[in-house]
């Protein structure tokens, strides 16, 4: 089984972002950039898979200009064998991203794709969805267990109150949620051993796909503040504040 | 211009925050409901008595049961054809269908709407909340996901209007329903509550979480917990609040023994009034606190909960 894995490179989950002066985007330079947690995830529930014997190869994919090559590098010294690098240098959003994918799908013909339910920069939860779509493939979202049972997958899904399970066949699509597994980190050795593992690169405009986004940011600004509040000395004084001042309970 | 929205249900009865759904798809145009799922009129007529819906569709058929994803989007694939806007709630359900009914019909997602500015710009939330972003969308169809804490809810009335039946079933071969576990809690739910009662790592056991419990249900509140609760098996997942759990705006919410990531904060901090309880006076939770108590929680909390009346 073929495993392919989407990778986002984003701003580090331990940076406070700043909204940019001029109101287009947030700050990025000079920013730390990591490889989105939810696609970590991803990565170590293939390298699962083929420790187990379910998977015979694993793929990582990601989109974008020449740097992102880094966030494959970070998936292949994880211990993914081979990684695509589609270098686009125009504005991405999770449709684009859905229909790139699919088009490199068609070529590769992997049997699952293991992707984020989410990027943690533009918050969307949609890419996972929009390629099973696309493909007309079965999807199971925001998984937190996926077992492989004759060519199917039996996969857990946390949903708003409590856990599901379903069952889909083969090619799908499953996205990835914080409980699934904890991914490892990757070893000295095996950081040296990823430097020589291929990355296939692939033009975006050799793929035949509309890059016109559909979604326009008009502008970026910081939310709304709230207030400094106060620190009370006792269980007295916060009783006596919730009840007379704030007038909650 | 004409939206429609999809209500999220069990078969039995509409889920509230469909309620809020249906004020925002109010605020773009003329607004109608599917209610779409397995025997499950009731839900329909329910909903037939929601203040300003222009019309109810009701499509009844075993193959919707179970709510899945590709048997939904596929049958909303032609049915959206007739609106300019189709909204979910932003929760499990409209998360796992809307996406993949954009991709059906070539439109971008909106997600998680927090405001609506005109029939096509919308103001939402990025980075775990730290910027809000305008967006404007160009898709044919607008298909958006609508953040429930930021609209009210629609009122209902004596007046039911009629039921429109549909009758288009699809099945796929593709995924199954097998089953749930879903805990049953008589406490109210937890991202419509007035009050919840969160608990974090602080709390050090499952087990400790009794104490929170106790002060929930004498306040009538809802639990919570944060990621780092929830990750290390102290609560269900359900439980959790913050960017990738659920959202919540209580009038009161009660933050116990969380440090406050920003990832939680993102969850929480349109609450009208927040306290945190916290022996850590250096925690970024007090940063968005209108009143802190710097003290061990296991002494302040069964304190609160036995002077409060």
């Amino acid at each position: 089984m073929k495993v392919l894995v989407p990778v986002k490179r984003v701003v580090d989950y331990n940076v406070k972002v700043r909204v940019k002066q001029d109101q287009t985007g947030v700050e990025l330079e000079n920013v730390k950039m990591s490889m989105n947690p939810f696609d970590e995830i991803a990565i170590e529930e293939a390298l699962r898979l083929k420790e187990n014997n379910v998977a015979t190869e694993v793929i990582a994919i990601s989109i974008g200009s020449t740097q992102v090559q880094e966030t494959i590098r970070n998936a292949l010294a994880m211990g993914a064998d081979s990684g695509i690098f589609v270098n686009c240098e125009k504005g991405l959003e999770p449709l684009i991203v859905a229909k790139i994918l699919a088009s490199v799908i068609k070529k590769v013909n992997p049997d699952l794709v293991i992707m984020g339910k989410q990027a943690i920069d533009d918050d969307m939860n949609a890419t996972g969805q929009m390629l099973s779509g696309l493909l007309g493939w079965s999807q199971a979202t925001f998984a937190s267990k996926v077992e492989v049972i004759d060519k199917k997958l039996k996969v857990s899904r946390e949903i708003d109150d409590g856990i599901e399970h379903i069952e889909i066949t083969l090619p799908g699509i499953v996205t990835t949620d914080l409980r699934l597994n904890e991914p490892r980190y990757a070893s000295l050795p095996n950081i040296m051993k990823a430097k020589k593992k291929p990355i296939e690169e692939i033009n975006v405009d050799t793929l035949n796909v509309d890059l016109n986004q559909k979604l326009e940011i008009l502008k970026v600004e910081e939310p709304s503040k709230r207030d400094a509040g106060i620190i009370v000395k006792s269980v007295d004084e916060l009783i006596d504040k919730l009840k007379n001042e704030a007038k909650v309970i | 211009m004409k939206v429609l929205v999809v209500a999220d249900h069990n078969n039995k009865d509409l889920i509230k925050s469909t309620l809020n759904t249906i004020t925002a798809a109010k605020k773009i145009g003329p607004t109608e409901l599917l209610v779409i799922g397995n025997d499950c009129k009731t839900v329909a007529e329910s909903a037939s008595k929601v203040s300003g819906l222009e019309k109810i569709y009701l499509n009844d058929d075993v193959g919707f049961e179970n709510f899945l994803s590709e048997n939904i989007s596929d049958f909303l694939k032609d049915f959206a054809e007739g609106f300019s806007h189709i909204l979910f709630t932003n929760n499990a359900f409209g998360k796992n269908i809307a996406p993949r009914l954009c991709a059906l019909v070539d439109a971008m997602i909106v997600p998680d709407v927090i405001e609506i500015l005109d029939s096509t710009t919308f103001k939402r939330p990025i980075y775990a909340g730290n910027a809000i972003a305008t967006c404007k969308s160009h898709s044919k169809i607008n298909i958006l996901t609508i953040r429930t804490t930021s609209f009210s809810e629609t009122e209902t009335s004596d007046i039911s209007i009629e039921i429109d039946m549909i009758n288009k079933n699809f099945k796929n071969e593709k995924s199954k329903y097998i089953g749930s576990d879903i805990e049953k809690s008589e406490r109210p739910e937890l991202t419509s509550a007035d009050i919840v009662v969160s608990g974090g790592r602080g709390l050090g056991s499952g087990e400790n979480f009794k104490i929170l419990e106790k002060l929930a249900d004498k306040l009538g509140a809802a639990m919570g917990a944060s990621r780092a609760a929830v990750d290390a098996g102290f609560v269900p997942n359900d439980w959790q609040v913050g960017q990738t759990g659920k959202i919540v705006a209580p009038n009161l919410y009660i933050a116990v023994g969380i440090s406050g990531a920003i990832q939680h904060l993102a969850g929480m901090k349109d609450s009208k009034v927040i306290v945190a309880v916290n022996k850590d006076e250096e925690a970024p939770i007090f940063t968005v606190t209108d009143y802190g108590l710097v003290e061990d929680l296991f002494k302040a909390v069964p304190e609160i909960e036995k002077n409060i009346n």
